[in-house]
């Protein structure tokens, strides 16, 4: 089933007894969905190609600005003006040609997003606006897909792992978005650039985890990063009977695009 | 009164027990018109600050918005 250079690739995995050939075969079999293309999604992206991850989507509709560069390492200096998607795909083949990348260069809204995570197996929240991360907890609350919940600013992070109808969700913590402009984004108030590493490389670990079937993953408990104490802190939070999505009583039925929260990590200069 | 505030010992002096309205407001917290209270395991919903008190001994968690990462959504709404 291994052809010899997967077998020499994937070594380190497959002497893994938690991975092993049959791990490894499911990691090829797996399909994930990376939403946004810069700081979280970066590490992401490269990771999951390098683990062997067969199938991976990204989606982002920018292009690379030299101001991403300073966290966003999937993109290098001549991707400057590139559309991010694209020279995502390049750097994921280039690691690893076993991995099929599909790119949708749109942002994501109401209309698509179902369409767009139908396919997958784990969707991963790799944006940096309310309305997005709203948007991609209720499309996988709705279609019962399992996604990571990811969140940075400055130099605190937070990641959660969503098993819809089974763990808590992210309306579960915040049952509706802050007004836009109420809370402070990366290009206002910055962000320290190894920090979506931190939080990405978590998230790409429970996609791979979710894959295996192995481990426990970070659900039902919250993880806060803080970089400058350099602390890491698992908060438990139940499933909230209350939740407008996933709770008794559904508020949010269907998809709608949160534009008073739309309020983002704007990298427009 | 004492309490556990995001997992550190923390201290409401001359009170033995608080609103979360008044919690928020002694304890200086950032952000608080948006912020999550989890009390002991709970989330609160925000009608509930008023009604709901703090007593010695209590694990507080305050759960803020955080976004990050890259845009995947149009700027400036349609």
């Amino acid at each position: 089933m291994f052809t010899e250079e997967q077998i020499e690739r994937y070594s380190r995995h497959i002497i893994l007894k938690e991975v092993g050939g049959k791990g490894q075969k499911k990691l090829l079999d797996g399909k994930v969905m990376v939403i946004g293309a810069g700081g979280l999604g970066a590490p992401i992206a490269l990771y999951l190609a390098a683990a062997g991850v067969g199938t991976i989507g990204i989606a982002d509709a920018d292009v690379v600005d030299l101001s991403n560069l300073q966290r966003q390492v999937i993109h290098f200096t001549p991707d400057v003006g590139k559309p991010k998607v694209e020279s995502a795909r390049e750097k994921m083949e280039a690691i690893n040609p076993d991995v099929k990348v599909r790119t949708y260069r749109e942002w994501i809204s109401a209309a698509n997003i179902a369409r767009i995570i139908a396919d997958y197996d784990f969707a991963i929240d790799g944006t940096d606006n309310f309305a997005a991360k709203f948007l991609i907890n209720d499309a996988c609350v709705m279609a019962g897909k399992p996604y990571s919940h990811g969140g940075i600013l400055q130099f605190v992070g937070q990641t959660l792992t969503v098993l819809p109808g089974q763990s808590t969700c992210y309306r579960c913590i915040f049952p509706s978005p802050p007004p836009k402009d109420a809370i402070p984004t990366c290009s206002q108030a910055g962000v320290i650039g190894v920090l979506p590493g931190v939080i990405g490389t978590i998230q790409a670990t429970e996609a791979i985890k979710f894959l295996l079937g192995k481990g426990e993953l970070l659900a039902n408990r919250l993880l806060m990063y803080d970089a400058l104490e350099m602390n890491f802190r698992k908060v438990r939070i139940n499933r909230n009977q209350k939740c407008p999505v996933c709770g008794e009583n559904p508020t949010v039925t269907e998809l709608v695009d949160e534009l008073d929260a739309l309020n983002v990590c704007d990298l427009e200069k | 009164m004492n309490l556990t505030v995001n997992g550190k010992p923390s201290t409401v002096d001359g009170k033995e027990s608080v609103n979360v309205t008044e919690l928020l407001v002694e304890l200086k917290v950032p952000q608080a018109e948006y912020v999550t209270v989890e009390l002991n395991g709970e989330v609160l919903e925000r009608e509930a600050f008023d009604a709901t008190v703090v007593r010695e001994g209590d694990a507080v968690e305050f759960l803020y918005f955080m976004g990050g990462g890259n845009s995947t959504f149009p700027k400036g709404a349609k």
